[in-house]
């Protein structure tokens, strides 16, 4: 296992964010910061905060997982890494996997942890947080995975930064609508069930098609 | 003409480039009159709907521009993947041809929606599920519009949004479906269309008259697109450098 390009490259990932701290704490620091900001926006009601509360988390969520996105493979296009990866016999599938891996561990467990605190700033109910940071387990990985392929075709673009945006966040929307859901649903006092088994249900998707649709996508900009 | 005509025939640029070019002027010709007749139909010979009154005539532009609004981007999808998968050019070109003419479909479906919105709902828009579909369906053009348009290098632009248009066809469905169960979860029921009564036939007829004549427009268009797409890429070829040459001599 750990021969494979899969725990090579996830191993190499996770010791070079651990050499860049700063670096692996923006996009939290973002999370934290552009969720403080809709109370300004919307007013302090409790109320209205509390409503708004999982769609909130879920947006800046989503904001944040997609902020690191043009530096998971922009650095290793810069100075050549990749090429060298795409002509090792490795499996490219593989290596999409850890480094789809490797960026949810840096972007999206954080953000499991930052959760719980930012739904007691708005005042949810002890429930609703486990029920949104369950969804957040099940959906951030699929923004990650979703995101591999999004930062994989506009590899070493002009505007990639804004034109990643463009195409991943569309396709993030299902995603959000299950995440976000869960927790309304929650707070009506209906079963959860559903939504989780869909969100989990799309995440198993994305693990079976993203790393294939990335290696195809680096193989077509690398080439 | 002398050659046979196979399945191919017409993938050489140069070929489509001629065919597509006598064929243009009919097809707007097929439009125009389609697009006429439609409407006369849709506005004049329709009869008055019950409930809604005369404001439900925008449904003969509004529904088949939503139609063409779907098709075009799995046209667009499929005629992609062909150029990747094959390596076929003219295939690669058709679907960026296709792409603005999707788009432009799109928010007419879009737009014509929000007037019909107005005195049916009494708002211009509602986050309704089909609304909020065609929405991100044109997000989803757009993505594709911005990535081909950014890549400088046609191969791999061609190739990238290919993958992408695929990735977007895979989700269009996850996408209609998880949007109308957000959108059954947060409010009652909308007006739907098949609760109405049956369509009178008179309304159905100019319904598929025009569609047919969007049919025509986007044909038209696109294989102008084409056109355009294939004497760029083409410029250094024989033909091209001949066409260019006949044509100067023309306008002389």
């Amino acid at each position: 296992m750990l021969d494979s390009s899969f725990a090579l490259i996830l191993l190499r990932d996770l010791r070079l964010a651990a050499r860049r701290r700063i670096e692996v704490l923006l996009p939290l620091v973002f999370f934290l910061v552009a969720s403080s900001l809709f109370p300004f926006g919307v007013g302090p009601e409790p109320q209205t905060l509390r409503e708004i509360a999982p769609g909130i988390v879920w947006v800046c969520a989503l904001l944040s997982a997609m902020l690191s996105l043009t530096s998971l493979y922009g650095g290793d296009h810069a100075d050549g890494t990749l090429e060298q990866m795409l002509l090792s016999r490795r499996s490219l599938t593989l290596l999409a996997g850890g480094k789809a891996l490797a960026h949810w561990l840096l972007t999206g467990l954080p953000l499991l942890l930052l959760a719980p605190l930012l739904g007691l700033l708005f005042g949810m109910s002890s429930a609703s947080i486990g029920v949104l940071t369950l969804g957040l387990l099940l959906g951030t990985p699929i923004l990650s995975l979703l995101g591999g392929i999004g930062a994989a075709l506009t590899l070493g673009l002009r505007n990639g930064g804004v034109l990643v945006l463009l195409l991943v966040l569309p396709l993030c929307i299902p995603v959000l609508i299950f995440g976000a859901g869960a927790v309304t649903a929650a707070e009506a006092g209906l079963p959860v069930q559903g939504h989780l088994s869909l969100l989990a249900a799309l995440l198993l998707l994305c693990l079976l098609g993203a790393p294939l649709a990335t290696a195809a996508a680096l193989k077509i900009s690398v080439d | 003409m002398h050659t046979t005509i196979r399945l191919f025939t017409y993938a050489a640029p140069s070929r489509f480039y001629a065919l597509a070019g006598r064929l243009t002027p009919w097809l707007y010709a097929l439009a125009l009159l389609g697009a006429a007749l439609g409407l006369y139909i849709g506005f004049f010979v329709a009869p008055t709907d019950a409930t809604q009154g005369e404001s439900y005539r925008i449904i003969f532009i509004h529904v088949p521009a939503a139609w063409m609004s779907m098709l075009l981007y799995l046209a667009m999808a499929g005629w992609a993947v062909m150029g990747w998968a094959f390596n076929a050019r003219l295939a690669s070109m058709v679907a960026r041809a296709l792409a603005p003419t999707g788009a432009l479909f799109t928010v007419m479906a879009l737009w014509t929606g929000a007037l019909w919105g107005k005195p049916t709902w009494g708002t211009w828009w509602v986050w309704d599920a089909r609304l909020t579909s065609e929405l991100i369906l044109l997000f989803l053009y757009l993505g594709y519009i911005a990535l081909v348009e950014s890549i400088d290098d046609t191969r791999r632009a061609d190739h990238a949004g290919a993958l992408l248009a695929l990735v977007g066809a895979v989700n269009v469905p996850v996408i209609y479906f998880s949007v109308r169960w957000w959108n059954t979860l947060h409010q009652g029921a909308s007006i739907s269309m098949t609760a109405a009564p049956t369509m009178a036939s008179t309304m159905l007829a100019a319904l598929l008259v025009m569609t047919m004549a969007f049919w025509a427009y986007a044909f038209a268009v696109v294989f102008g697109r084409t056109r355009a797409i294939i004497l760029e890429r083409e410029a250094d070829a024989e033909w091209v450098q001949a066409l260019a040459r006949d044509t100067s001599k023309e306008t002389a």
